[in-house]
Order: structure tokens, then C-alpha cells, then sequence
């Protein structure tokens, strides 16, 4: 909605404009700058044009590392949502047992990332974790240092178990929005739990799903801290996302050009998925 | 449908009542006939819908019984009472059709697809919506989507009453007019045992047969529209019902002479009882302002097109007249109580007048 | 003085408010009367500089407000839910204006008071709003505006949250609240009898236009059009489209109304005729009345008075007379039109001639 103007406003927005700027539109242009060169160290470059980028869109190790980034958010999306709209649904709505639920829902959002796979790192392990001493003494043979798929099940429910609670306090905060009248009326009508879910609780909280999937979708695309911790990528490259493959390549192979062509490419992505999220979102508002 | 017997009803929110004014409900010992229209009408905070929760069951009442047909439902879900209610603010099924809307409660309960459509398009054209069938619930309008809410009441054969919990107050002033007269034929039309809360005298004089007004929990009077207007058993019912309410002047009863102030006014017969504080009632509309009777100063004119208020000065107190939209006020005016307009009022209770 | 002059708002491809010019006096109560998203809203908050128009400009007291934001114009609002701050008491609810502007202890104390005194509130300043009644809340809400002193107080539906009682209390008051503080009040309803109970002046509006804005009872009495006509009605507006033919109006059926003198002038064509639900009786009220036969729909009583709704031929009617008349459903009866008060709109809907009005 337009807002009465006022030109004072400008030099509030100002700080924020100047620490973009430094904060992204300089690196940025860095990065695209790298992008199209060559170096050798020592400061020197030369021009590449776009020979970075073909190379890159022609590796295989990029494509295998950006399926596996998809095959992970599409797990993940998978498990966390259904959960997290479970979970919600059956949290109290009123008396003491609201704010305890909130509290430990809120909990594993409050822990840093780097900590959450130090924790899983030690967890897991099949000498000393918890997790990983048990698993092997109910007769699993989990191992994730050196098995690719326990390796995968490890990151997973690690991003499960830190994350769902987001999925839960937005739906949770869509279900308590809905007056009482719709559960009476629903009970009224003789409609089935199912019934209640499918045509009051789901369309109620439609909206809210869809910032949860976009939100979840674009942060598991830029997993990194806590794959990192825990398997390093490996083992071989099983868990080796696009943003660790970065690294590897600009800091472990010091492949400045490569690597910035790749950010590139990964970030063009990302700001894609964005857009058609955002699209599909603001389409769904002006509908209502 | 079905009669709705309240037997000894009471309620308390509190886990052990012991006084009467723990009682967020006091007794409420009643029946409403099967095909009649009754409204419970009162302030926020009097009980009425306190006492429409305990009829569709979403409130079990602390004490009493309550039957439908005979049948003791007390103790059953809302579910299994078979009942209809519209909300205050209308509750419909956003992603469905109009059509889906109605079906919902007749698919939920098993009923062949058949008679579904039967059904429902028998219920379409009653609420006048059979063009909007096809159309998504979500982009309709107020009116039109309470009409949906009733809908999915009316379109189940087997409902015992539909119940209404302040229907008209998101909808404006000219639809209320249309949705009330259509609910009045709905209502003559096909019998529903129907009953209705509202702060809003109007909504309830215009539906309902039977008003119940309620005060604090408990009820006050129950009658028809002209009984509460005409003969108010308590000077609440005198203020409440009527725009403005009755005018309640104190006063001492000597036979049938009733002293205000310096003021004499003869009755239209002898209080029975009197003692206590003795109040004498007398609504706008039998204020008769003119040239005989007692002289008065006026403070102000209402004047809302149909007719005018006249706010006067009377031995000191406000007394509101009503004159007609063509009538004049004269210069020097002067007032009367028109003596079939007189009701006497003991402790607040009404009391009867011997001729 | 607040002047708006052919002020439009358009957000995206809706037009909320369509060219309009105002002029609101101090000291004067304005009531912006239409249906649920007529633009009453949409104009206040233009009035109010939430909103930048789109066109046009807003004036007050010769000077262009139009760019000024809300913080500076001295402006007070009333909205349909209760805003108070939880946690205060009434008393800091009211002075927080005063506070805000930095006012010395013993003026606030004074104004506060007396706003109390105006609103009643004196018992409960010492309590907070939530253990007060809804009524009790607005009248908090309204002493907040009042005690700002601002130069325009906005009120949007203040009273469509309470009981209908404690709004006919309350509307009863506001006039005198209004009248003593004297600054501009502009007040939207969606209720033609709460534009009627509180006089002053009524702006009427339909689609984001404002169709006619004059003393209140005149605006009522002597509509410009059909729309004003129909949007100060309550009950609706009865309306039949009538063919004049010389100085008689016809209908097919054989109903016929004389055309009122000032108008027998105007051409020969077709006409809706428009008239009062009180204004159709079942007694002939004079000589000149005209008997028509109707369908009785359903009869609705209060009590003091019937509401009954009658079929004539496509249109619907209501008639409202005193006293208790129940007409069973279905039943023809002759009721009459009083050619003294029947309001004459051409095909464009304007108003033709000078409304006739008894007295």
C-alpha cells in the first residue's frame, strides 16, 4: 500500500543500503569478476571468458553434487512437513502444557549449527555415541564414517531433528489462529478427524506451509555447517553438496575461477527457486 | 424437529456452587414447542449464550436435564444431538463449492450420492443460492455465506433444532432486512424448532414467537412481542425492550392515585400490592405531548425521519415522548400518560391494577 | 475547516475513493453514511494522512496537507475494536496523549478528570481495561480522543462492537460530547438510524463516491438521487418504476398516481417512484392516497410497531405502521400511497423537482 512520503526516511534506509552493499553487491561482483578470469597466485590474471562455466555445467562431479543436494531437500521436505503438521496438530492449544511445548519445540532452533553436528558427530559414533554405541548393539551395522547411506541417514536426521520445530511452531501458529465456531460447526456437521484436518486445519494453514517449505527448501539447498562437522563429505563424496564441493574447490584446490563460476551457478539457482516460490505465493494472496 | 424440554436447568462455571451467584445460569425450568420460533435476548453477560451452549451440547449444564422429544440428551456430544447452528461469524468450508458446502454434512453421515443431490438442490433453491452452486465458497459475500451456514443445517432432514447465535452482526443494515424475512418464511414454510440469541431487540421481537429476555444469568420474562412491550414484568424488560426504553418514574401509590414529585397521576386502577419501592412505568409512545396535561420544558428532538423523541424535563427527570413524524410540538408543550400505557412496578416486579 | 478537494485513491485496478470534494467546519459532526466497503474506511484514512491520494489535494485551514503523514496533523481515531493499552490504568490510558505531548502533571490531572466526568468513567479510572465492560472501553478509547484536543477526531464504527443498548446509550451521548469539544468529528456507519440520532451533517457513499453531503435530516428528507435515497433507508427504500403520461403516473394493472404539481412539466417517460415504508398505510391517510393491492409476505412485529413486507408486482415492499397488525402470509390486501411523500427519480436516478414533503 502506498504511504505517505516522506523524505527523512531515506537516511534511515541509508545504513542498511551501505552495509549491502559491503555485504553483498561488492563480493558479489568479486566473485563475478573471478568468475571469467584465471590466476596463478601472486595476483596475476587472465581472461577466461566463460571458460569456467563450461567446464563446470560439463562436470559430472557438479551434477552429481547438485542431484544430491536436490535428492536431500526433497527428503527432507518430505519427512519434516507431514511431521511437523503431526506434531503441531497435536500440541495443546491451552493450559500449562503450551508454553513447555513451545519452549522445547524452540530448542534445537536455538542451538548454533556447528554445534548441532559436533553434537551429532560424538552421538552417532559407534565407539562412544549414544546413538551409534546402541544402534550397533540392536544389531545394525551403522557406521557412518564409512558407510555412504548411514552417512546420508545421519545428516538427514540430524536436519530433521534441528529443523522440524520450525515446521511445527509455523503450523502450530496457523492451527491456534482458527476460531472455535469451525470445530463446532465441523462436529455439527458429523465431519470425521479426517475430515476436520482436510477441509479447516489444512486450508488454514495453507500459507503458512508454504513459507515453511520455502524456508526449509532454500536453507537445506545451502546445507553445509553440519554435514561438514560430521562426515567432512564423505565418506568418498557421498555427502559432498554443492556448497562443500565449493569450498573443497576454492579453498582445499585454491580454484579461484572455478569456484567462483560455481557460486555463481549455485546462487542463480537459488535466487530461481526464490522467485518462483515467492511467485507462487503472492499469486496464492491475491487470490484470497 | 423436535420439543425442547429444559427441566430445572442450571449452570456454574465454578467446580463446587455454592451461592446463587455462582451460577453463571440460574434455574431455567422451561419448554420450547417443536416448530416454534424463540429468541433469547439479553446483555452481554446474562446467560443467553451460556444456556444455547447447553442445548447443542458443546456445554454440559451443571445441574437439570435436558430432553428433546422426551428423550433425556443431556449427556450426549453435539453430534448426537442432531442439531444446526449459525455462527456469528459465518463459518464455511473455504475450498469447497457452494454445493460441496451443503453435501458436507449428509456425505459425512453416509447418505447415498442420490439423495445428496436431491437434497442439496432442494436446500439451493430455498436459500436462494441454486445460481452459486458451482461457484468456490471463499469469494462470496457475508450474507451469502451465512446462508451457506444455514444450508448445511436445513438440508439434513433429521435436525432436532437449528440454533443461531447472533447471525446478522457482520451483516449490513439492508441485507438484515432480507435475511430476517427470509428466515420468518423459511420458518413458516417448513417448522423448524428454532432458537435464536441476540443483544439486538429488534433481530429478536422480529423472529421469534416467543422472546425470552434474560438478565444476569437469569430469565425475566418470556412472551410474546406485545406482551414484553405492552405489559413488562420488570422495569429491566420495560428499559431493554423499546427505543428508547420505558420511562421508570419513582413514586408513592395511594389507591389509585400514584404521587410524582408535586404530581398527581391517576391510575388506570388500584395496585394490588404496595409498599416496597414503588415505581411507575410508562413507555415513549404513550407520552402523549400537546396542549392538556402537565407543563414541561424539553431539552431536545430526535428526529430519526419516521417519528421524533422528545427528551423533556419532568419534575426534575428525563422523560422521553414520542411524536409522530407529522405532528407538531407546540410552544408551551404539555404532557400526558395515555392510562392503557401505565403499568406500576413493586420492588421493580410488575403488580396488577384492580379497576 | 478540512477541505478535501476531487480527491481520488486507486490501488492497483480498484478504485477506492472516486473524486471527492468535502468541506468539513470546526465544530461540526460529520457522518460518513454507506454499506460495508463504500470507501468510509478508505476516506478517513486519506482524511487522516495514513494515505496519500492518488488526485487531488486536502487542505486544512488554507494550508495543503496533502503530503503531511499522520504524526503531524493533530489527528485522533476511534476504531470499531476497543484499542486501549492493557496495562495501564483508564486514567494513564487517558493521559497518554497528554504525556506524549509533555503536558505539566496538574493539566493532566485537570483534563483527565474532566474527560472522565464527560464519559462517566470517573469510578473506574483506577482500573485497567480489561476489567471493564465493552461500553466502558470505547468510552475509554473516546476520552483518549477527546483529551489529545485534536483538530480532527475520526471515528470509524466506534459503536458497532456493543450491545444494541448500550449503543443507543451512548449515541444518545455522543452529540453533547461532540458539541463541547468542538473540533471537526467525522463518524462512519453502516446505519442510517445512527446517522439520524446523531444529526449534523451526513456525507452519503456508494462505490467510493460521495452522492450527497448536507444537514443530515435533509440529506434524509431530500435525497439527490436514488443511491442517497436508497443508502439513507432503513427499512429499505420502496420503489416502483412508473410511466408518466400527462399529470398521471401509470402502471399496467391499472394503478395510477398523480404527478405532483411542481413536476406535471417534465417528459412524458418512465420514472421511479420511491417512498418510505411509513409512508404506506393500510387506512387511507387522505383524500389524495392511492389504493394498491399487495401480496403480504410475512409480517414481522416489535411490539410497538409491524414491519410487514408486501409483494407488488417484481418488487418487494415493507410497510410499517404502529401498533400490532398480523396479516397472514399470502393474503391480498390494499394499502395506500400517499402522493405527499412519494420522491420522484428519472431513468438516470436523479432527483426530479423538489421533493414533496408534508409539514
Amino acid at each position: 500500500m502506498e504511504k505517505t512520503w516522506n523524505n527523512k526516511a531515506w537516511f534511515l534506509v541509508l545504513p542498511v543500503l551501505v552495509l549491502v552493499a559491503f555485504s553483498a553487491v561488492i563480493p558479489l561482483m568479486t566473485v563475478v569478476n573471478y568468475s571469467v578470469q584465471d590466476t596463478f597466485g601472486n595476483n596475476q590474471f587472465f581472461w577466461a571468458g566463460t571458460e569456467w562455466f563450461e567446464e563446470l555445467l560439463g562436470s559430472s562431479r557438479f551434477w552429481q553434487a547438485m542431484g544430491r543436494n536436490l535428492v536431500f531437500s526433497a527428503i527432507i521436505l518430505a519427512i519434516e512437513v507431514p511431521l511437523g503438521i503431526l506434531i503441531a496438530l497435536n500440541m495443546p492449544k491451552k493450559g500449562w502444557g503450551v508454553p513447555v511445548c513451545l519452549v522445547l519445540m524452540a530448542l534445537p532452533l536455538l542451538i548454533p549449527w556447528n554445534v548441532v553436528g559436533t553434537i551429532w558427530q560424538v552421538f552417532g559414533r559407534s565407539d562412544i555415541g549414544l546413538f551409534g554405541y546402541y544402534l550397533n548393539k540392536l544389531g545394525f551395522n551403522y557406521n557412518y564414517v564409512q558407510d555412504p547411506l548411514d552417512a546420508w541417514f545421519t545428516v538427514i536426521i540430524m536436519d530433521v531433528w534441528h529443523w522440524t520445530s520450525l515446521v511445527v511452531l509455523l503450523c502450530y501458529a496457523g492451527l491456534v489462529s482458527i476460531p472455535d465456531a469451525f470445530y463446532q460447526a465441523a462436529k455439527i456437521d458429523g465431519a470425521s478427524r479426517w475430515a476436520v484436518f482436510r477441509y479447516i486445519q489444512l486450508p488454514k494453514m495453507q500459507r503458512v506451509l508454504l513459507i515453511a517449505v520455502l524456508l526449509r527448501f532454500m536453507d537445506s539447498f545451502m546445507i553445509y555447517t553440519e554435514p561438514f562437522v560430521v562426515t567432512g563429505g564423505g565418506p568418498g563424496n557421498s555427502t559432498t553438496f554443492l556448497s562443500i564441493d565449493l569450498v573443497k574447490m576454492a579453498l582445499g584446490q585454491f580454484d579461484l575461477g572455478p569456484a567462483a563460476a560455481m557460486s555463481l551457478v549455485y546462487f542463480l539457482i537459488i535466487l530461481l527457486l526464490s522467485w518462483v516460490f515467492y511467485t507462487v505465493m503472492t499469486n496464492y494472496d491475491a487470490e484470497r | 424437529m423436535a420439543r425442547i424440554d429444559l427441566d430445572h436447568i442450571r449452570h456454574s462455571y465454578l467446580p463446587n456452587p455454592q451461592k446463587e451467584t455462582d451460577f453463571a445460569l440460574k434455574e431455567v425450568h422451561h419448554t420450547f414447542q417443536d416448530g416454534g420460533a424463540y429468541a433469547l435476548l439479553g446483555p452481554s453477560g446474562c446467560g443467553k449464550t451460556t444456556l444455547l451452549n447447553i442445548i447443542s451440547g458443546l456445554l454440559h449444564p451443571s445441574h437439570g436435564k435436558l430432553l428433546f422429544n422426551g428423550h433425556d440428551v443431556t449427556k450426549l456430544s453435539t453430534q448426537e444431538r442432531n442439531i444446526a447452528q449459525v455462527f456469528q461469524f459465518p463459518v464455511i468450508y473455504d475450498t469447497m463449492t457452494v454445493y460441496d458446502n451443503l453435501a458436507f454434512p449428509l456425505r459425512n453421515r453416509g447418505v447415498p450420492e442420490g439423495d445428496v443431490d436431491r437434497k442439496v438442490r432442494e436446500t439451493l433453491d430455498m436459500i436462494g443460492l441454486a445460481d452459486w452452486a458451482k461457484r468456490k465458497a471463499r469469494g462470496l459475500t457475508a450474507d451469502q455465506k451465512q446462508k451457506i451456514s444455514l444450508g448445511r443445517g436445513l438440508v439434513r432432514s433429521d435436525v432436532n433444532a437449528i440454533l443461531f447465535d447472533e447471525p446478522l452482526t457482520v451483516i449490513d443494515p439492508h441485507m438484515k432486512w432480507v435475511l430476517r424475512s427470509q428466515l420468518k418464511q423459511l420458518h413458516r414454510r417448513f417448522g423448524y424448532t428454532m432458537v435464536y440469541v441476540t443483544h439486538d431487540q429488534t433481530e429478536a421481537l422480529t423472529f421469534a414467537d416467543q422472546v425470552v429476555v434474560m438478565y444476569d444469568g437469569g430469565i425475566v420474562q418470556i412472551g410474546t412481542p406485545a406482551e414484553l412491550f405492552e405489559r413488562p414484568k420488570h422495569t429491566f424488560v420495560g428499559y431493554f425492550i423499546g427505543s428508547p426504553g420505558m420511562n421508570v418514574l419513582p413514586v408513592e401509590v395511594e389507591g389509585k392515585t400514584a404521587k410524582f414529585g408535586s404530581l398527581a397521576i391517576v391510575l388506570p386502577g388500584a395496585p394490588e400490592k404496595t409498599g416496597g419501592s414503588m415505581e411507575l412505568g410508562i413507555r415513549p409512545e404513550y407520552v402523549r405531548l400537546g396542549r392538556v396535561g402537565i407543563g414541561v420544558s424539553i431539552s431536545k428532538v430526535e428526529d430519526v425521519g419516521r417519528h421524533k423523541v422528545v427528551r423533556a424535563k419532568l419534575e426534575g427527570r428525563e422523560i422521553a415522548a414520542i411524536v409522530g413524524e407529522d405532528e407538531e410540538i407546540p410552544a408551551e408543550p404539555k404532557l400526558r400518560f395515555e392510562p392503557a400505557g401505565i403499568n406500576v412496578y413493586a420492588d421493580s416486579w410488575r403488580v396488577e391494577m384492580r379497576a | 475547516m478540512l477541505e478535501l478537494r476531487n480527491v481520488s485513491k486507486v490501488v492497483g485496478a480498484a478504485t477506492h475513493i472516486d473524486d471527492v470534494s468535502l468541506t468539513l467546519q470546526h465544530g461540526s459532526l460529520n457522518v460518513l453514511l454507506g454499506p460495508t466497503l463504500s470507501g468510509k474506511t478508505s476516506l478517513m484514512r486519506l482524511m487522516a494522512g495514513l494515505d496519500r491520494p492518488t488526485s487531488g489535494s486536502i487542505w486544512f485551514d488554507g494550508k495543503d496537507v496533502t503530503g503531511v503523514p499522520v504524526q503531524k496533523r493533530n489527528v485522533a481515531m476511534v476504531y470499531q475494536q476497543f484499542i486501549n493499552y492493557p496495562a495501564m490504568t483508564v486514567y494513564e490510558n487517558i493521559a497518554s496523549p497528554l504525556r506524549v505531548a509533555g503536558a505539566d502533571k496538574t493539566k493532566i490531572d485537570r483534563e483527565v478528570r474532566q474527560a472522565a466526568d464527560l464519559l462517566k468513567l470517573t469510578p473506574y479510572l483506577e482500573r485497567t481495561p480489561l476489567h471493564l465492560s465493552g461500553g466502558q472501553q470505547q468510552r475509554t478509547a473516546l476520552a483518549r480522543a477527546i483529551v489529545k484536543n485534536a483538530s480532527l477526531v475520526l471515528l470509524d464504527e466506534p459503536l458497532a462492537n456493543l450491545d444494541y443498548k448500550l449503543r443507543e446509550e451512548l449515541r444518545a451521548e455522543l452529540p453533547r460530547i461532540f458539541a463541547e469539544a468542538g473540533t471537526i468529528f467525522v463518524y462512519a456507519t453502516t446505519e442510517p438510524h445512527e446517522a439520524l440520532l446523531l444529526g449534523g451533517n451526513t456525507a452519503t457513499l456508494s462505490e467510493g463516491k460521495v452522492t450527497q453531503f448536507g444537514r443530515t435530516i435533509e440529506v434524509f428528507r431530500k435525497p439527490n438521487d436514488l443511491i442517497t435515497a436508497r443508502t439513507f433507508a432503513d427499512p429499505p427504500l420502496n420503489t416502483i418504476v412508473l410511466r408518466k403520461s400527462g399529470a398521471k403516473f401509470l402502471l399496467d394493472g391499472g394503478v395510477s398516481l398523480p404527478v405532483p404539481a411542481d413536476i406535471t412539466g417534465v417528459a412524458d417517460a418512465s420514472y421511479t417512484v420511491g417512498f418510505q415504508p411509513h409512508h404506506l398505510s393500510l387506512e387511507r391517510p387522505n383524500d389524495q392516497a392511492v389504493p394498491v393491492r399487495a401480496k403480504v409476505s410475512i409480517t414481522e412485529i416489535t411490539g410497538s410497531e409491524s414491519f410487514v413486507h408486501l409483494d407488488f408486482a417484481d418488487a418487494r415492499w415493507v410497510m410499517l405502521s404502529h401498533g400490532i397488525l398480523d396479516l397472514t402470509a399470502d393474503e391480498e390486501v390494499e394499502v395506500f400511497i400517499d402522493p405527499r411523500h412519494i420522491m420522484v427519480f428519472d431513468a438516470s436516478g436523479r432527483a426530479v423537482g423538489a421533493p414533496r414533503l408534508a409539514a
